[in-house]
């Protein structure tokens, strides 16, 4: 047969196929690596004066919101618009969803609306995984309850990748509440698939069943648990989800398990040191170890954020195309 | 299958695999109905030589060698009705009943109202007898309003049709309450049933608690809560000298405490449900809500620990643990979506599973569905005998089909087997002689 060869279909983003981010859990190391690539270059355009760009015009972003959030929320906004998209904030109060029924019935709502990107933040974990299974669009999970916050152990990654020059063999602590996090569940995931080992460390309460399968260890004693570390990753206290009396008092959880100079020596010299933010201060860690200019990137992290979010849009966004155009 | 004849005149059931637990049958042979009981039953009977002779004045079924058994008995369902009509009402679950070859079953006390007064357990009585389908019991709470603080009627609900007394979806938590309850029951020989789950310790939890739900980050339940309870009610009743029992017991270690509690002699029996032999925590998947069950599905040790005990006795019985739950509470995110499924169609042929892998004899696996339940409940069922009952099942352990839960006539379609291929099917079911229930396919 001849003829005019058809124009083939966008290819999908080169090096990832996926549809959505739900998780980091099941990504390949090439997986992430061309995440993380892709989101190095979106730095400079972030530090330079024109930061706009053109790449989304013409695409809608939601940001669906079930759960308050100022600096997820905002850097998802930034990242958006940077790249020319039209992003608007659904922001649905926890008191008004006293039943998740207003999740399905929410998104099927912006369904009908035709949005490009759904960006999810909800309490619930599971609740991404769930609404990719109602939409058409492609879904970012910006958070899922206790269960994955990928987009934040991206911009950890490369934040670590950027100062250290790699990831791999570095010897990464994660501190404080493992059970309640979801950004512990995705660094745990994406450091080991990276290659860097893991350790978790909190007292029994705070830790999950069986937490060593997802293959870190766990130390309960924080000095032998630093011990040797490139990075020092402090999580923040939720006591929102805490469902009953886990440690005795702020002030004796701060003094095993808060970051100060003290514990700090233990670790690596050059150790960095991070944290998802928002902090409390004086709880998990010392006002002086999370300002200290020289250790601390927790600023930086926060900048990074940007530009994960800039590269997860625009990758999504361009396997979506292909995904509608195989559907047609 | 065969046609039905009116219930007026006898009919004889040759051609049949008759298979009864309780009497050990297993033969091919024939039984004869006379007006709502089972008039003969043999090996052989009616057979003559190649062919079947039936008595003058008898009509005449011919089974095709179908296994005939007695109805299944199964002592662990969820009414909708009364309050929750929009779940299941007591026509479907009958409906759903008899298609599942179950001829008696036995309605948890967690209705709205509770069934912890007279007047509950008469209605539920009452509308079951109208529908005509499977024959219906109550169980009676332990507690008034089953929240476990002061005592039910048990007397006067024992005297209105109550077999046993549970708070059924709840357990009686406060051990000084249980201990009264154990006590109290006692006095007037009464059976006391718990779902044995330590609820500060299942608290907030969404399913087992382990590598998974670590990984799902989901909030656990841990084994545990189940093993203290069965510990703890243990020790209650052996201080009472009482009768209990643990519905859908799922772990490996209050299995081992349940084994030593029977060998040392106390009158402790259990149950379990086919989730639990036939299902992990793997089956959660990625969040499926309809493997979201009370207790939660556990690991692959307790599932074996489960059917170590199917075989060595320490089970008792097997029940559907049917739970009828709407799409409105299974739709949710995991953390929030109801605990439960419903069982009463896959009862059957996920119990033959058993059979079909070698894990048991056809008869001990009828046995966990017939006789052994209906003797828990004191039951006349369960039972293939001249002057019983004739409620009864003709089922092909061999017919393959795949659940489908909108097949399923349950008016709640939360079946945690959907999509599972399964083997062997109720064909026919019979109550008080009546045929209640004919498979599409086969009918003429």
């Amino acid at each position: 047969m001849t003829g005019p060869a058809r124009a083939m279909p966008p290819a999908p983003f080169e090096g990832f196929a996926h549809r959505h981010l739900l998780g980091i859990e099941g990504l390949t190391a090439s997986e992430i690596a061309v995440l993380l690539d892709r989101s190095e270059s979106y730095v400079e355009l972030n530090r330079g004066a024109a930061k706009k760009q053109a790449t989304l015009d013409g695409r809608t972003i939601v940001n669906l919101f079930f759960e308050s959030s100022t600096r997820t929320r905002t850097s998802f906004e930034l990242a958006g618009k940077r790249l020319g998209a039209d992003i608007i904030n659904m922001s649905v109060s926890t008191s008004a969803i006293k039943k998740g029924e207003t999740l399905i019935d929410t998104a099927m709502t912006l369904n009908a609306m035709h949005p490009d990107v759904l960006v999810l933040r909800h309490p619930d974990s599971g609740a991404a995984r769930l609404l990719s299974d109602k939409v058409n669009c492609a879904v970012v999970n910006a958070g899922d309850g206790s269960h994955e916050h990928p987009t934040q152990a991206l911009l950890d990654a490369l934040t670590i990748r950027r100062r250290k020059g790699k990831l791999e063999g570095l010897r990464v602590a994660i501190c404080g509440d493992i059970s309640h996090s979801r950004v512990a569940r995705s660094n745990i995931h994406l450091l080991t698939t990276m290659g860097a080992s893991v350790r978790l460390i909190a007292p029994r309460t705070l830790v999950p069943s069986r937490v060593e399968t997802l293959g870190a260890e766990v130390f309960h004693d924080m000095a032998r648990g630093l011990e040797g570390c490139d990075i020092v990753m402090m999580l923040r206290l939720q006591t929102e989800r805490m469902q009953s009396a886990l440690f005795p008092s702020l002030r004796e959880y701060f003094r095993f398990y808060g970051l100060d100079y003290d514990k700090l020596a233990a670790a690596k010299p050059d150790a960095l040191i991070m944290h998802p933010g928002p902090m409390n201060r004086g709880v998990e860690i010392d006002s002086l170890v999370a300002d200290d200019f020289g250790r601390s990137v927790i600023r930086e992290q926060v900048e990074m954020g940007v530009a994960v979010r800039m590269a997860v849009l625009e990758i999504l966004t361009a396997n979506l195309a292909r995904t509608a155009q195989k559907n047609l | 299958m065969p046609k039905h004849p009116s219930p007026s005149r006898p009919t004889a059931y040759v051609n049949a695999r008759l298979l009864d637990p309780a009497s050990g049958l297993d033969a091919l042979g024939g039984l004869l109905v006379e007006g709502e009981k089972i008039a003969a039953i043999g090996k052989d009977l009616f057979r003559d030589g190649a062919r079947w002779r039936v008595p003058e004045g008898a009509a005449e079924v011919d089974c095709r060698g179908l296994c005939l058994a007695p109805g299944l008995v199964d002592m662990r369902v969820l009414s909708g009705e009364p309050g929750e009509e929009h779940k299941e009402t007591l026509d479907s679950l009958g409906h759903a009943a008899v298609a599942g070859g179950v001829t008696s079953l036995v309605c948890l006390p967690n209705t709205t109202p509770v069934i912890d007064d007279m007047s509950v357990a008469e209605f539920i009585a009452r509308r079951a007898r109208k529908v005509g389908m499977s024959k219906a019991y109550v169980y009676g709470a332990a507690t008034k309003g089953a929240k476990g603080v002061e005592l039910a009627e048990m007397g006067l609900l024992a005297e209105a049709g109550a077999l046993a007394f549970t708070d059924g979806l709840n357990a009686v938590a406060n051990a000084r309450v249980m201990k009264n309850a154990l006590a109290y029951a006692s006095s007037f020989d009464l059976l006391i049933v718990q779902h044995a789950e330590e609820p500060a310790l299942a608290q907030g939890g969404a399913m087992n608690a382990g590598a998974r739900a670590t990984r799902l980050g989901l909030s656990g339940i841990p084994a545990a809560a189940e093993a203290i309870m069965v510990e703890r009610d243990i020790r209650l009743a052996e201080m009472t000298g009482a009768r209990l029992h643990f519905a859908h017991v799922s772990t490996a270690e209050s299995l081992a405490a349940i084994r030593r509690a029977k060998d040392r002699g106390l009158k402790i029996t259990c149950d379990t449900a086919p989730p639990y032999f036939a299902l992990t925590e793997a089956d959660v998947g990625d969040y499926r809500t309809f493997a979201k069950l009370s207790p939660p599905l556990r690991s692959e040790d307790d599932r074996r620990a489960v059917v170590a005990a199917l075989k060595d006795g320490t089970i008792d019985a097997v029940a559907s643990d049917h739970i009828p739950e709407d799409e409105e509470v299974k739709r949710l995110p995991f953390p929030q979506a109801a605990f439960g499924g419903i069982g009463l169609e896959t009862l059957l042929p996920i119990t033959l599973e058993l059979v079909h892998n070698r894990e048991l004899a056809m008869l001990d696996a009828l046995r966990l569905v017939t006789a052994a339940p209906a003797k828990l409940m004191r039951l006349a069922a369960g039972e293939l005998a001249a002057g019983r009952p004739a409620d009864f099942v003709l089922f092909d352990p061999e017919r393959a089909w795949q659940v489908d839960a909108d097949k399923l006539h349950s008016k709640s379609k939360n079946s945690p087997f959907d999509g599972r291929a399964v083997q062997g099917r109720a064909v026919a079911t019979y109550v008080d002689g009546r045929a209640v229930f004919a498979a599409e396919s086969d009918r003429r």
